[in-house]
């Protein structure tokens, strides 16, 4: 790791890592990965996060399902936790509440494999400054 | 992959629950299968859209039709036009209330959602232990900026333009603070960032450091660019594990990164932030409390002046500011003082994040724009009241707030606004209460906080507080006189003008702000010894009524003091003086014979 000695440095970083995240996130190519990410806050953990965080990773791999499960802040939907955000490839994402092993299972087995959604979808109810 | 083409979302939130969504949701489900597109179509229902004003809502994918105030005879409709025709049904779609359009495509409705996330913009996107996932994000972006193509004072015009307040509670400009602090001279000086967080049910603070920790690093390195300080310092408390542990991480990444230490950005300046946590103190909240706290003496708090930004931290200057304040900054920066301060009211200016907590549905972190209303805050983002009861209050501000009712529903919420309807903005706690709650009880309850937080240094406060929680008592108890109201107010008057700090100057708001919006209450207690919800157990009776009664002994076999007698088939009494009121029979009567009065 070579330290950032100028805003260009800087910049440089942020064009490279932000083509990989939009690669994840944006891409229309159907071979690309699934993107999990877990809310990871004190509430989340305490509700039960890093369990369905260890049981996405694990079942995603045993299944063959080519993912990127990462962990993340808190989103806010403090009376869902444990929450997960789903973006398949090409899609919007779609954040899940009151996961449980079981409905983890049923998000790989149904939406993750068949796109078809399951109970406990959380709605998107805020803007982001991105579109400001 | 996805073999379904198309999916129905019908909230199931309750507002919308309440204008017949379930039947709507049947009614769509039972159409889709009669035309055999159970394979191709699914339906499903979804949590709250936030938006039950204009409920139920009908969200469809792929192509984000949204459908507003959808009633259970329009399912056809949808079905026939919309999914096997491919036309929008019209007169169903969302009208932008502004321009009077209709919106088909719910990504440009953007605009009237109530939310607007800046502090907590990379909250729940980024891997909060990932510095480059934060840099993808414009993370560090601004600290560059600043370092290369801004002077201090130039950053010290902008954020004093951008009109950003204080978000720790008492509202200072922060602009302000950093002028005063950067205008004192001193070979040293310190940026501490208060993430002492303290008011019950506020946890803003913590789910900013454990999901962008980034954000406020960079932000205290800008305010030791402006100040001229080489020395950050994080006061946390230790009940914060998990912030620590994450903070700590981030700090490494960006001391290895080279955003933290020697030569910042090649621009010569310097920077480096370490640790110090709290025990957990409210006081420590106050900024001479808590620079005391770090100093290693009791967190107790000292007279100002001198403020911390002519003597701190060591006697050095100190620029203290909150961890959300902080994570404002870089954006504005990023973006600029007109935009941020086109978000807001004329004197609080940007967003505020509120823990939304109490009888409410959505219980969570919510980030809206300041001048929003208590009844969109309640009803279009908190989902309503809990099981449809009736809202009573929202207490704000913690301990030192006050309790806002029905007739501030419609008041936008800054700053003043709520200082002027005796309560204030606090660091963003919201308990909203249903008509279950008894108010004489919520006041002694923050009374209780602060009397076991008090740190004891000044009478007011340690004194005072306690005298006014005894009176709290004895009225509950149902021993209160008239003359304990005015003692009441007389107590709090003195302890307002007199305490020492923050703390003290602000405890009494619990009681005044409920004398004055729920006096009705107060009276019932004491004129009538009565609680009118049922909340203060010395005030309450229990009774059995006759004619339900069965005499199945239920409550009899219940009672853990054997206050209940009566004969099998036959009806039961309860013997008042025994009973302890806890509620046990009234739980386990199957035939709603048990009462309160």
């Amino acid at each position: 790791m070579t330290k950032i000695k100028s805003l260009n440095d800087l910049r440089a970083i942020k064009a490279n890592v932000e083509a990989k995240m939009n690669l994840r996130e944006r891409s229309d190519a159907p071979e690309k990965l699934v993107q999990i990410k877990v809310a990871m806050a004190t509430c989340g953990i305490a509700s039960g996060a890093k369990i369905i965080m260890d049981y996405m990773v694990n079942e995603l791999d045993k299944r063959h399902i080519p993912a990127v499960v990462s962990q993340t802040g808190c989103m806010g939907y403090c009376y869902a936790e444990p929450t997960i955000e789903v973006t398949l490839p090409g899609k919007e994402p779609i954040v899940f509440g009151y996961v449980t092993e079981k409905k983890a299972d049923q998000i790989i087995e149904k939406y993750i494999i068949n796109g078809e959604l399951v109970e406990g979808i959380i709605p998107v109810n805020y803007e982001s400054i991105d579109n400001k | 992959m996805a073999t379904f083409k198309m999916h129905l979302l019908v909230c199931g939130g309750t507002g919308c629950r309440a204008s017949e969504s379930a039947t709507l949701f049947q009614n769509l489900r039972a159409g889709i299968i009669q035309k055999g597109l159970e394979n191709d179509v699914q339906v499903i229902t979804t949590g709250c859209f936030g938006f039950c004003e204009k409920g139920p809502i009908v969200k469809v994918l792929p192509d984000n039709t949204f459908y507003t105030m959808v009633k259970p005879e329009d399912a056809n409709e949808i079905i026939e036009e919309h999914i096997i025709k491919g036309r929008k049904v019209q007169r169903l779609l969302y009208v932008n209330p502004v321009t009077t359009e209709k919106v088909s495509d719910s990504k440009h409705m953007g605009f009237y959602r109530k939310q607007l996330r800046i502090a907590l913009r990379n909250c729940g996107f980024i891997d909060p232990e990932n510095i480059e996932e934060s840099i993808a994000r414009e993370g560090y972006a601004a600290l560059g900026k600043c370092l290369t193509e801004m002077t201090p004072e130039q950053v010290i015009e902008m954020i004093k333009k951008s009109g950003l307040r204080g978000r720790g509670g008492g509202g200072f400009p922060t602009g302000l603070k950093w002028e005063i602090t950067r205008a004192s001279k001193a070979d040293q000086k310190y940026v501490v960032c208060n993430a002492d967080e303290g008011d019950p049910g506020a946890f803003m603070d913590r789910s900013i450091l454990e999901g962008d920790p980034h954000s406020v690093i960079e932000a205290m390195a800008i305010c030791g660019y402006c100040i001229q300080a080489t020395k950050g310092l994080v006061y946390i408390r230790a009940e914060y594990p998990l912030a620590i542990e994450r903070l700590k991480t981030a700090i490494k990444q960006a001391r290895e990164y080279g955003l933290l230490g020697e030569d910042i950005m090649g621009s010569g300046f310097n920077f480096d932030i370490e640790l110090r946590y709290g025990a957990g103190a409210f006081v420590c909240g106050e900024e001479t409390a808590l620079i005391h706290s770090m100093e290693g003496f009791r967190g107790e708090p000292t007279v100002k002046p001198p403020f911390p930004s002519v003597s701190g931290y060591l006697k050095k200057p100190t620029n203290v500011n909150n961890v959300e304040t902080f994570a404002n900054i870089p954006v504005i920066i990023n973006r600029g003082a007109e935009w941020f301060s086109s978000i807001g009211t004329e004197k609080s200016k940007g967003t505020k994040v509120f823990a939304l907590a109490g009888k409410i549905n959505n219980v969570g972190l919510i980030e809206v724009p300041m001048g929003i209303t208590l009844r969109e805050v309640i009803y279009e983002i908190g989902g309503g009241i809990k099981d449809g009861k009736k809202f009573k209050a929202v207490q704000t501000g913690g301990p030192s707030g006050g309790c806002l009712t029905e007739k501030h529903l419609d008041t936008p919420i800054d700053y003043d606004n709520l200082i002027a309807a005796g309560s204030m903005m606090g660091s963003g706690g919201m308990i909203v209460m249903d008509e279950d709650d008894c108010m004489v009880s919520v006041a002694k309850f923050y009374l209780d906080f602060t009397v076991e937080e008090s740190c004891g240094k000044c009478s007011p406060c340690r004194i005072g507080n306690k005298r006014l929680n005894e009176i709290l008592e004895k009225i509950c108890k149902g021993n209160g006189t008239m003359e304990d109201i005015a003692l009441l107010r007389n107590l709090s008057s003195v302890v307002k003008d007199t305490a020492l700090c923050g703390l003290g100057q602000t405890s009494p708001n619990p009681v005044l702000s409920t004398l004055d919006n729920f006096y009705d209450e107060y009276l019932a207690h004491i004129v009538d010894k009565k609680c009118p919800s049922g909340r203060c157990k010395a005030l309450l009776q229990y009774f059995i009524d006759p004619e339900n009664c069965v005499g199945c002994t239920a409550c009899a076999r219940n009672c853990p003091v054997n206050a209940i007698s009566g004969e099998r088939k036959g009806v039961h009494v309860i013997d008042s003086a025994t009973c302890i009121k806890c509620g046990a029979c009234m739980e386990k009567c199957k035939f709603n014979a048990v009462y309160i009065k």
